[in-house]
Order: structure tokens, then sequence, then C-alpha cells
């Protein structure tokens, strides 16, 4: 599996010289393996990720951990979607009442984007999940739910050689009993267990989390105990705070890394980034 | 083991959060939890019960009606709603571990994830004066 970075970024693309290295497009990953073409999150970083991606290619899964507006704000902006030759198939949680569909058409519609999924040369394909595996092409995928307000999914896919795990949007301290050091009753553990690498929020310092509890995110010292906790091999902490500078950032993992020895690789996701896992 | 579904898990953070009586189950029966306040009525820790299949924690505390005679498993409010799906209410007494008779009241409901995922059940219980 090969997995590059679109956009890291949580909450809002936030462009500018003092982000030029981890980048300021919101959360979307490119995963290929095989014939495959699997996009994680439709951030405003898919636009891009949309020009580049090979003409050759036919069908297309976009899989949404939740429909918060920084993993969809792209979508709308992905060429593929208009090309009628493309399927493109939109993964996302089920809700307790309201389709996914319908869910999706409030940000395809006027006010919010003038153009309606119906008016699309190729309608993409929709499919709704829970707490379930399937299989796009080679790659064994599982999703579950959560701890991060509304219906929200993590990622683990899986192939012969190796697993990726993706929870860009996750809030430990309240999706766990005695965390960490309990895997039975830590929300996202079966979704991260052993994984080559971990894509995780990292969104806070311990103190800021404090003041945001219930936010849905979690400090960048839980995410590296719940990555231990799961042991893990690598963990790219995401979900970047949008007013946080390439030098905050760096700063943070450094103080973290301080106050936390950890026998995992711990890096800061940047913008860019390519991991090659088989 | 594997992980419990995130409902479970925030379930049981809610019930450890309360000071009143609760007592979580997964859809089996299988008991998951009970709080510190379940624990001072029943007499008895958690962590020194663990898990517990219904068989064992419908039988155990000895249930009997208010005139003081057994109830069988299958009349317990919780059980009800395990076999039903609906939620359940009622009074009855119990004898806890340090052998003293209590009269509870019990209301029960089950515990259904998104989309329709059925995940167990929750028992809230009080002390009852009578």
């Amino acid at each position: 599996m090969k997995v590059k970075v679109w956009g890291c970024r949580g909450s809002l693309p936030s462009p500018g010289p003092e982000n030029y290295r981890f980048g300021g497009n919101t959360s979307c990953f490119e995963v290929t393996h095989g014939d495959a073409c699997i996009i994680l999150d439709s951030g405003s970083g898919i636009q891009r990720l949309g020009r580049y991606l090979s003409t050759e290619l036919k069908e297309i899964h976009i899989l949404l951990t939740h429909l918060h507006i920084d993993h969809m704000m792209g979508l709308g902006f992905f060429l593929p979607l208009y090309n009628p030759d493309v399927t493109v198939h939109i993964w996302g949680p089920s809700a307790s009442c309201e389709s996914l569909i319908n869910r999706l058409r409030r940000y395809f519609s006027p006010p919010l984007f003038p153009i309606r999924f119906n008016e699309l040369p190729k309608h993409p394909v929709i499919h709704e999940l829970n707490n379930e595996e399937f299989s796009i092409g080679e790659v064994m995928i599982q999703s579950e739910y959560i701890c991060h307000p509304g219906p929200t999914l993590g990622y683990r896919l899986m192939t012969e050689r190796s697993v990726v795990a993706y929870i860009p949007d996750h809030e430990l301290q309240l999706g766990s009993c005695n965390f960490p050091n309990d895997p039975e009753w830590t929300s996202g553990f079966e979704i991260a267990k052993s994984a080559d690498i971990l894509f995780h929020d990292g969104s806070y310092t311990d103190r800021e989390y404090f003041a945001k509890t219930g936010w849905g995110h979690c400090s960048v010292q839980d995410a590296i105990a719940f990555a231990e906790l799961c042991k893990v091999k690598k963990l790219q902490l995401i979900h970047h705070e949008p007013t946080r500078t390439d030098v905050e950032i760096d700063e943070m993992l450094e103080t973290a890394c301080l106050e936390r020895e950890s026998d995992i690789e711990v890096r800061m996701c940047a913008e860019g980034d390519e991991f090659e896992l088989d | 083991m594997p992980a419990q579904p995130l409902e479970l898990i925030l379930a049981r953070q809610f019930g450890d959060s309360l000071s009143m009586p609760f007592f979580l189950v997964d859809p089996e029966g299988n008991l998951l939890f009970y709080n510190e306040a379940a624990e001072g009525i029943l007499g008895l820790r958690f962590t020194d019960t663990g898990g517990m299949r219904v068989e064992e924690w419908a039988t155990m505390f000895r249930p009997a009606d208010l005139d003081g005679n057994p109830m069988p498993p299958e009349d317990l409010p919780l059980v009800r709603t395990l076999n039903t799906r609906q939620p359940a209410h009622g009074s009855f007494s119990i004898d806890n571990v340090k052998g003293e008779r209590v009269v509870i009241t019990v209301t029960s409901f089950p515990l259904e994830g998104r989309p329709n995922r059925y995940l167990g059940a929750i028992a809230m219980f009080w002390k009852s004066e009578s």
C-alpha cells in the first residue's frame, strides 16, 4: 500500500508562508494498492489530488470518516465527479435517522454549493457504513464508530503485508474508561491495533485539551499513549490546528516527546508526505 | 478480548460518572459493568466480580417480589428488557452480599446504536423506602 498526504490540517484550510511545511489543506489521504484508488476524506486537499490522478482511472472510492465540513469541503471541486467515464463511490457513516445521501445533499445544494448531485454527469454511488468489513480491490477495510461528535468512523485498511489505520478526529479521554490502560474499553482500539502506521488526531497540547473537553479531539500526549496501547509501529499526528504554525507544530512534538518517552516512531504529518508500506 | 462498541464504552463512562446505581449488560445479558453506587446496594465491588452471565446475576441476589415470593429471572425488569428489547420497570427485594434485604426499584431500557444495532441494556435502580 502507498499513502500520500494531500491535506492534514484540521478544521479550516490554512494557507500561508508560516504553514508552508505542514501545509494548509484539510484532511485528504490517497491510498493506492494494485488497481484500487481509495481516498480518505474529501477535505480541501482533494481538489489538488483530483488534478493529479491518472486519467486511466475509471473507479475511485472516497471513504468519509464523518461529515464535518473540513472533511468534505473539497468534494464539489473533485474533478473526477465531473467526468462521466469515472465512477466515484462515496462511503460514509450511517446516522440514526437521515440517510447518508440526504446528509451529503445538504452540502451539494444551494446556498452552500451551486451544483446538485443529480446535475453531475454521473451520480456517485453511495454506501452507508457502520461497524463492518468490506473490500475494495485487494484492500480489506474495517470501519468502526469512534468517539467524536456526530456519526464518525475510523478506518483500518489491510493488505496481506500491511495495515494502515486512519482516525483523524478522535477524543480519547471521553471514549475510554481508565485511559490508557484498557484496550477493551478504548474507542478506536480495533481500528488501530498493531497497525504499521496510524494517522491520528493530535490537535492539542495537554493544557489546551483541558479547555476543549467534549470538542471531539485529543492531545498529542493522548495520541501517543493510544498508539502505545495499540502497539502500532509508527504514529503520524494529523488534524493540526489552523492557527498553528510550522514552528509551533515542531515545538508541540518536541515538548510531548520530552514529557513522554516512547518506543514508537512519532512524527507530525505534513502535506506531501508519502509512505510506502508493502 | 475484542474492544467493545463505542456506544457501550460511552455508556460505561457515563454510568461510572453517576452517583445513582447503574448496571450495564451486553445483548446476551452478560454483565459488563456496574458503578460504585450499585456496589453500595449489591454489597459487592465490580472489580471483585468482573463479568457475570445473566444466569448468575439474576439469581445470586435472590430477588423476591414485595410479598416475599421468589422471582424467576425472566420477571426481573432487566431480563424483560433483554427478552423484549423494550423498557421495563419494577420494584422487588434482593438479598445483598452483606446479608441485608433491600427493596429496589429498577428501570431498564435497551441500547440501540446507529443504525439500529442492538447492543445491550442498562438498568438504573434506586433503593426504595418500603
